[in-house]
This record gives C-alpha cells, structure tokens and sequence, in this order.
C-alpha cells in the first residue's frame, strides 16, 4: 500500500489546488484519484469515505480528511510551515484567510455566464489591488524579510505566491503597482520545491475550462445557475 | 488598560457569535465594542485596526485580531479547547469546518431576497438534517463518549450545540430523529459556563430580525 497522500478530486483546480501546493512546497509527493463519472462519486459516498458527502478528500496518515482548511492545517502543521508559535500561527491563519477569502473570488468564475464572467473579473482585480495586495505588500515593507511571517517559509507564503499568480491570470500586470509583492512572487518561485511544481508536467492543475465545469456539474449533478458575488 | 478581550462587532451574532461562544465556554470575560453606524466602521478602518477592513476584530494578548477561523484557533488553542495533539485537532478542524458551512447557510437566511427564502429553508433544513447532523450523530455513536473528540470539552462540542440552537430556532424539532445529538444538547447545555451564556443577562446574542437586515447593511455598504 502507499503511504503517499492521495488526492480525490476532479482533475482541475478547484478547491483542492491549495492542497496541491502545499504538498508540492512541502516536498511530499502524491497520487491522485480523479472523479470523472457519477458512479464514481457514489460509490466514494457509499463506501464512507466522505463525511460531509463532499470532496475534496484526503487520505493521509492512515486518516479519509476532508473539509479543505482542515487539510491544510494539518499539511501545514505535519510540514512546519505553520509557524513556531501561537502568536505566528494566529499571523498565518489571519494571512492566509485573505487570501483565501481572494481566492474565494475566483473559485466560482469558470461557472459563471460571460456576461457576469467580465463583471466578476473587474471585481476580483478590484479586492486584489484595494483591499488584498496593499496588506501584503505593507507586510513585507514593514519587515524587510523575506517571508512573510517569522523570518521563516511557511503555508502564508505559498497561499499567496498561488493567490497572485491566480490574480494575475485575470490580469497580467496586477502586480504593477506592489513592489515588494513583485520581488516575493521572484522570490518565492525560485524555491526548488515550488520551482518544480512551476514547470510543465507537474501535478499543478491549469486554468479551469468548460470541460472541467461539465465534469463538475455531472458528477455533482451540479445544473443550477452560479451567481457572481 | 483592560487585560480582558475586547470584541468589535456588530450588536448582533453574525459572523462574531461562534467567538462569544468560545470565550464564554473558556469561562472567560470579554468588553464589546458595537459598530452601530458607519462611521463606527470607517474610523476602525482608517486608523489601521482592520487588517483587510472588515470585522469580527478581536484586540488581544496585544494583537488586533482578524478573520474569525484566526481568531478562534487562538483562543481555543489559548484556552485548552483544541484538542490534545496534532490528531485531535485535526478531528476537531474537521468537525468544525463542516459546522461552519451550516453556520453560513443558516445565517445567511436573513439576508435571502424575498423570492429565494423557501429554496434556502428548504436547502438549509435538508443539509442540516441529510448532511451535517447525521455525521455528528454518527460521531458520538461510533465511540460512545460524551464529548465529540477526545473525550473531553473542546471547540467543536462548543459550536455544535450554538449550531444545534440556531437549527432549532428555525424548526424546533430538528433533532427529533437524532437521540444522542438531544442528549449532547442537554449535557453540553449543563456545563456551567455554558449553562450561564444561555441564561438571560449574558453577551449572547438574540436572532437578527428581519428589521436589522437593513440597519446592518447600511454600517456595512
């Protein structure tokens, strides 16, 4: 048997992307399990294996994980970069619920119509440059280090390197007006573990497309219309 | 200066709720300080308290708190309400992460559009008694204890029964296919911090009405 986690998720972002990272930072490698029909996702829910009937879902440690914060917590704890104390874990936790609540943004565009699709992109660059990016940017500058808690990497740095190449996607120059956030993205994109999650053939899943929102609303028996924020 | 944790919120649960809770089961004393216009919120903002300019805030141990999930991991973790390692917590983060999406469907209720409350009551009672409270059911069958995890107090047996009231709030007998979920209602009910954060005179907060909804929006937008 493997003791490598392994990952039950559709084959695209989703809400398991940040998992992905975290591992690949960590430099734990692992195996995923794609749900591609319907029937696959019933028998996952037959078996037991989801506790809230929903993925993403985890094995790990003997453990069927669920609940993605709850994952990443644990990936970040189990891996050290989650701080070396309570003060820096409250940090971390504060940092990463922006970027998550950013991340939030964008979670659900590939579902929505064009017409929304352009509005919710004007949106999502609008909360990264007026209320996301200046934080970090303020943290790096009031600091000097290179990471944004505790002189050390951690789950923090990792969020928000995704979080901004994500942003970026929407917008490629973004970044134009944060200095600092510029010099982290070179930065942090350079760490080996990342830098290899960075290149083609890695597990880093792409932009979501229509094939991946078909899969969703199949397996999920998704079909209602998803509103923009 | 207070040596006590000082909230900043609205005058009402909302996303704050599930904080007051921990702290009162913590048996420990908390100030507010209640937004009640907008300026309450624009002055916080402008003189840098809100990290990305939002409440819950909560100031303490020095620090000017954000994000409710931060806030509560450091005071269950100060408090002793996490668990014993990193196993327990791990249980207990996916307890509760799986209780604050009913949290979010069940407060937001209040907030629906006229023509979309039935779908979402119809929605929120069929998560709650399909998807959340058989899992918790389950839980506290599988192992018998009297506490979710760990056999002891922690933060999920706290959010789970201000879940369960809340539930009961919208139907009173939702529980009424879950035995144990009624006898873990009533246990964690008679701890004694707990037993006094539901008697009257405590910093719990009432339900939002449908008058507030308007009030709230206008400090917020």
């Amino acid at each position: 048997m493997s003791t490598k986690p392994k990952l039950y998720y559709f084959d695209g972002r989703g809400k398991m992307e940040s998992i992905r990272w975290l591992l690949a930072a960590a430099g734990v490698e692992f195996e995923e399990e794609f749900l591609e029909t319907r029937d696959q996702y019933e028998k996952l829910l037959q078996g037991g294996s989801l506790l809230f009937q929903q993925v993403p879902m985890v094995e790990i440690d003997g453990m069927r994980m669920v609940q993605t914060r709850a994952i990443l917590s644990y990936i970040a704890a189990k891996y050290n970069l989650y701080g070396k104390d309570l003060k820096e874990r409250a940090l971390i936790d504060m940092y990463v619920g922006g970027t998550d609540d950013l991340m939030g943004f964008i979670l659900m565009f590939p579902f929505l119509s064009v017409e929304d699709k352009e509005k919710q992109r004007a949106l999502i660059v609008q909360k990264a440059t007026s209320r996301y990016f200046p934080v970090y940017e303020k943290v790096l500058k009031d600091h000097g280090q290179d990471f944004l808690v505790g002189s050390s990497f951690s789950w923090a740095d990792v969020h928000l390197l995704e979080a901004i190449l994500m942003v970026e996607e929407k917008k490629s120059d973004v970044l134009s007006g944060f200095p600092q956030l510029q010099a982290f993205k070179a930065r942090i994109s350079s760490i080996p573990t990342i830098k290899k999650f960075l290149e083609p053939g890695s597990q880093r899943k792409p932009v979501p497309d229509d094939k991946y929102v078909e899969t969703v609303r199949r397996v999920l028996r998704m079909y209602y219309d998803v509103k923009a924020n | 200066m207070s040596g006590k944790p000082k909230l900043h919120y609205f005058n009402g649960r909302g996303r704050m709720e599930p904080i007051r809770w921990l702290l009162a089961a913590a048996g420990v004393e908390f100030e507010e300080s209640f937004i009640e216009k907008k300026e309450d919120l624009t002055k916080l903002q402008k003189d840098g308290s809100l990290l990305f300019q939002q409440v819950p805030m909560v100031e303490m141990d020095g620090m000017k708190l954000v994000q409710t999930r931060a806030i509560a991991n450091y005071i269950a973790t100060k408090y002793n309400l996490y668990g014993k390692d990193l196993k327990e917590r791990t249980l207990i983060d996916m307890y509760v992460e799986g209780m604050f999406d009913l949290y979010e469907l069940l407060m937001t209720y209040i907030m629906q559009p006229a023509d979309k409350k039935e779908q979402h009551f119809a929605n929120m009672m069929d998560k709650a008694t399909n998807r959340y409270f058989p899992a918790f059911e389950k839980v506290l069958k599988d192992h018998g204890k009297d506490f979710l995890v760990g056999n002891q107090l922690s933060r999920a047996d706290v959010h789970l029964l201000e879940l369960i009231l809340m539930a009961e709030e919208f139907k009173a007998d939702i529980l009424a296919k879950f035995p144990l979920l009624q006898s873990f209602k009533a246990r964690i009910s008679n701890i004694p911090t707990i037993k006094k954060f539901l008697q009257p005179g405590s910093q719990r907060k009432p339900p939002v009405r449908e008058e507030d909804v308007a009030k709230f929006s206008k400090a917020f937008h």
